[in-house]
């Protein structure tokens, strides 16, 4: 699966020094459990960002709170200039800018695939019908599954599904994709078209952060990996620094198991 | 995927072992097996032919049909005045317009419930105790039957123009029926029989519908006094029989209104049916909306959408599709329950049932009075279970 050659000809675009997602010391519990501690993390605009971490680590929770899905209870988190906090207003605000795409695609089960995708367009950006459906066209076009533009979900592959969940997310033309697990519940011989469209994704400069298990991509595509134990963050740093030359204990254990 | 990545050359292809049997040895096999199945057999087959014969006997030779002719006009609509009688038939003409309408638009099911219906009318105009009159309205019916499925099957935008179409016959179905002044009011205590009962349980169920979704999506609010009002309703009226419910609209509810103002007692009786319904249709639709993972409503989020579109868009239409068998369930357990209102003072067709067998006229004949109800509320009740189940297919219930 380890691919450890670096696909060179398309190396990732200069990036700008400009911050766009600030964690500061984010902690967050759930009951009595202490499942983010003391979090900061910056992240600038167009970085591809990949958050690694054994399970129950909290690198799942982390992505969360970014849009808002998980409420934080101490700390921090400022988005493109707006300070997530508990008013509707700001969530809403910051949730037009960041697109998510789930571990079980979590499309709408009851619409074809271009409804799904023009739903967010037409009733959050108030998009004349015809423009998102032309945008959505354009994205499935991008996506590679032009073709299945007016079947429901159930009538497709689960990679089609996730890639029909990316082209939702980038419908409402977020600066940020969120991406959990996007390949945790697809067949083996899927997980490659779903890694292809991200990979894509991020060339484009799109500012993302991927929770994932795929250690080439991780290699091939991240600016920078996150590893993520015990709900902290046990080190930061390149590709190359961190599956080369990993500082960390827990590192070197946690890279041992996985590679 | 590609065409070279055959792994096993391809075997000539094994068909299935034949599963035909013939009936000979299907019976051999399922009824007369062992010595034991064979008396079973026996047994469950004499005791078919027995009940068979005598119910066919009872049937086409002892029993006496006239007392269903005779009073037909009382079944169907009791005491309204023969002499406007008219705008029942003027109403009914509307209905069956709507429905022919709404088979053009949808076929599928619409189209089946129209077979249903103009069978009915067929079977009426057969019928040697319907008058002549009744025959040229119901051979009216059909030919309007035809008529509206052409014209829903060609206008544009129909699928809008059923849904106003739908509103829109409801006053005029009222207005026929009723007078409001401009025709002659007849009052709804000579609203009997069957349209009696249609009319509630097309009443109790049609409103009881929206009320229950809205008590539903109550139950769930996070605004605790919205939430606890809706708790409370549902458990309330959940706690308490129908009768009571009615008892109480008759009752208990006149003395509550201001001096001077009274409303129709009818008017009571489907309002106490229909909240009754809703507390159960409410229960059926939080079943629905349990059944939604919360990964929609996470994902509905990411898209921006606000709480108000999230449950419009996505999670109700789920949890609609999720429930239809129940509220069918509910609307063909209402439909029946419609009977109760005999107790005060409607007369409902098993009012008029009740009536028609104390009649000295038709003394004893209360056995064909009493199949000739079961007969109908079976068929309106085996009507809305096919519908039903014919809906549940076309939209891939269970599938997702």
């Amino acid at each position: 699966m380890v691919q450890t050659q670096r696909n060179i000809e398309v190396g990732p675009l200069p990036k700008t020094n400009e911050t766009i997602i600030k964690c500061e010391g984010v902690n967050k519990w759930f009951g009595d459990m202490h499942v983010l501690k003391d979090v900061n993390l910056t992240i600038n605009k167009g970085e591809v960002l990949v958050i690694l971490g054994p399970s129950g680590s909290g690198k799942s929770t982390f992505i969360r709170t970014i849009n808002g899905l998980e409420p934080i209870q101490k700390g921090h988190i400022e988005i493109d200039g707006v300070n997530l906090s508990h008013d509707l207003k700001d969530i809403e605000a910051i949730r037009k800018e960041t697109g998510m795409v789930f571990q079980q695609f979590n499309l709408f089960p009851h619409m074809t695939i271009l409804k799904n995708i023009t739903l967010g367009p037409i009733w959050v950006k108030k998009k004349p019908k015809a423009e998102a459906e032309k945008l959505a066209r354009e994205l499935l076009e991008r996506v590679g599954i032009p073709e299945q533009a007016d079947k429901y979900p159930g009538q497709l592959s689960g990679g089609q599904q996730q890639r029909v969940a990316i082209a939702r997310a980038l419908a409402m033309q977020p600066e940020i994709m969120l991406f959990d697990e996007p390949t945790s519940a697809l067949d083996p011989e899927m997980i490659k078209e779903v890694l292809d469209v991200m990979k894509e994704l991020a060339r484009s400069g799109m500012t993302m952060l991927c929770v994932t298990h795929e250690m080439g991509f991780a290699r091939e595509v991240a600016d920078r990996i996150v590893l993520f134990d015990g709900g902290e963050i046990i080190e930061t740093g390149t590709p190359e620094k961190l599956f080369d030359n990993p500082k960390h204990e827990r590192t070197k254990l946690f890279l041992s198991q996985i590679l | 995927m590609s065409v070279d990545l055959k792994l096993v050359e391809a075997k000539q292809m094994i068909a299935p072992p034949s599963q035909s049997f013939s009936m000979w040895v299907w019976i051999r096999k399922n009824l007369f097996n062992n010595w034991y199945n064979m008396l079973l057999t026996l047994l469950a087959g004499s005791l078919l032919v027995y009940i068979s014969y005598a119910t066919l006997t009872w049937v086409f030779t002892e029993a006496q049909w006239a007392v269903i002719g005779d009073n037909y006009k009382l079944f169907m609509v009791g005491q309204y005045p023969i002499l406007a009688l008219w705008r029942i038939w003027s109403a009914l003409t509307m209905m069956t317009f709507m429905f022919g309408i709404s088979a053009g638009t949808f076929k599928g099911t619409m189209l089946r419930l129209c077979y249903i219906l103009s069978t009915i009318y067929l079977v009426h105009i057969i019928a040697p105790f319907t008058e002549n009159t009744s025959k040229i309205w119901l051979t009216a019916q059909l030919v309007m039957l035809v008529i509206s499925y052409f014209i829903g099957s060609k206008i544009p935008y129909a699928k809008r123009f059923n849904i106003v179409g739908w509103v829109i016959s409801i006053p005029i179905i009222l207005f026929f029926i009723h007078g409001f002044g401009i025709l002659p009011v007849i009052r709804t205590n000579v609203w009997n029989g069957l349209m009696l009962t249609l009319m509630l349980a097309a009443v109790a169920i049609i409103l009881s519908f929206p009320i229950g979704v809205l008590l539903a999506l109550g139950r769930t609010s996070k605004l605790s006094v919205i939430k606890y009002f809706c708790i409370g309703y549902i458990e309330l009226i959940r706690g308490i029989p129908l009768i009571t419910i009615l008892f109480m609209a008759q009752i208990l509810f006149p003395l509550f209104l201001p001096t001077g103002l009274t409303i129709d007692n009818l008017l009571r009786v489907m309002l106490g049916a229909t909240f009754f319904t809703a507390a159960y249709m409410a229960e059926n639709v939080r079943g629905g909306l349990q059944s939604i993972p919360n990964g929609q409503y996470e994902a509905a989020k990411t898209i921006g959408l606000n709480p108000v579109q999230t449950t419009a868009f996505v999670i109700l239409p789920q949890a609609l599709r999720a429930i239809i068998p129940t509220i069918v369930g509910q609307s063909i357990s209402m439909f029946k329950d419609t009977s109760l209102v005999a107790i005060v003072g409607l007369v409902d067709l098993l009012g008029i049932a009740q009536s028609v067998k104390s009649n000295p006229e038709f003394l004893g004949r209360h056995m064909e009075v009493y199949v000739f109800i079961a007969f109908v509320y079976w068929v309106i009740a085996y009507s809305m279970s096919y519908s039903s189940r014919r809906i549940e297919k076309s939209l891939g219930v269970g599938e997702r």
